[in-house]
């Protein structure tokens, strides 16, 4: 860990912020992109399935 | 073979799942490479201290920021002229992102600006701009959600978008145009005066294109789930009136 000095709480908090911030989009990003995937698949099953 | 091939969904879906997992891998290794290269391996400024580390994700941030609404207005621009539903698309998926790389750029400004200038926030022309970007992004988002029929959406946040442009320019260029203000000028620029010493220069431009091709990955990733969402909704349109 290098010496941060007297501003180690800024550019810790700065880069907590920011990996926080990137990790939500990404999770957000692939949490939506399953749930739509499921329903999509449910659907097409429904429209094939023999009325 | 033309680019308007693309517009096709079925074509960018085959395509994007091709490209994405190159474009994801090489995100990954820049963003983490330059991350540790500049947090771990560079200097304290002279001037700054160890604040100098927060460019490496500040500048990214804010040139993402601004660039995202410059990709979200071509996008905007092809669904207006072309009506290509996977331009609209693609404008809308990347909305979020641009919105959260403006975000860290704010939020890292102010945290890097405290002990740098006293204070978090200044009324400056750039600062000013980037804030009012943001809450054209969070707009852009709102408009989205609120309008029911995805065509009349894609219409109006294309010309919300072609008004936001305007503070888009003004965020990046507002230093050339007013040449007042706490905000300094470019940290990278073809003049050799004004740019920042290699030792800084070389992480961060790792950074940079790291922050791009992060941003393509998700735009590419969200605009294969919203296409998808758009069929889905298709779907349910259909066994409704079945």
């Amino acid at each position: 860990m290098p010496d941060l000095g007297r501003y180690a709480t800024e550019v810790l908090s700065a880069y907590g912020v920011t990996l926080l911030l990137l990790v939500g989009l990404i999770a957000g990003s692939i949490w939506k992109a399953r749930r739509v995937l499921r329903q999509l698949r449910d659907a097409e099953n429904r429209r094939d399935k023999p009325v | 073979m033309s680019i308007w091939e693309y517009a096709n969904p079925r074509k960018f879906m085959t395509t994007s799942q091709a490209v994405l997992p190159w474009v994801a891998g090489l995100a990954a290794v820049l963003v983490i490479t330059g991350l540790i290269w500049g947090f771990f391996f560079t200097p304290d400024d002279f001037r700054m201290g160890s604040t100098v580390k927060v460019i490496y994700i500040h500048v990214p941030a804010a040139i993402m920021g601004s660039g995202t609404w410059f990709m979200m207005l071509i996008t905007s621009l092809v669904w207006l002229i072309r009506r290509h539903h996977v331009s609209a698309l693609a404008a809308k998926a990347a909305a979020p992102v641009g919105m959260v790389f403006t975000l860290i750029g704010l939020i890292t400004g102010a945290i890097w600006g405290q002990p740098m200038w006293g204070t978090w926030w200044e009324w400056d022309p750039r600062l000013t701009a980037f804030l009012i970007l943001f809450l054209f992004y969070l707009g852009y988002m709102a408009l989205w959600e609120a309008v029911e029929n995805p065509d009349a959406a894609a219409d109006l946040t294309s010309v919300l978008c072609l008004v936001g442009t305007v503070f888009a320019v003004i965020s990046r260029y507002a230093l050339i145009f007013w040449n007042q203000g706490l905000h300094q000028g470019a940290s990278l620029s073809m003049d050799a005066e004004q740019n920042v010493a290699d030792v800084f220069a070389y992480p961060l431009w790792t950074c940079i294109i790291g922050f791009l091709f992060l941003f393509v990955a998700l735009v590419l990733y969200r605009t294969r789930t919203e296409i998808r969402a758009r069929r889905l909704r298709a779907l349910i349109q259909r066994e409704r009136m079945a």
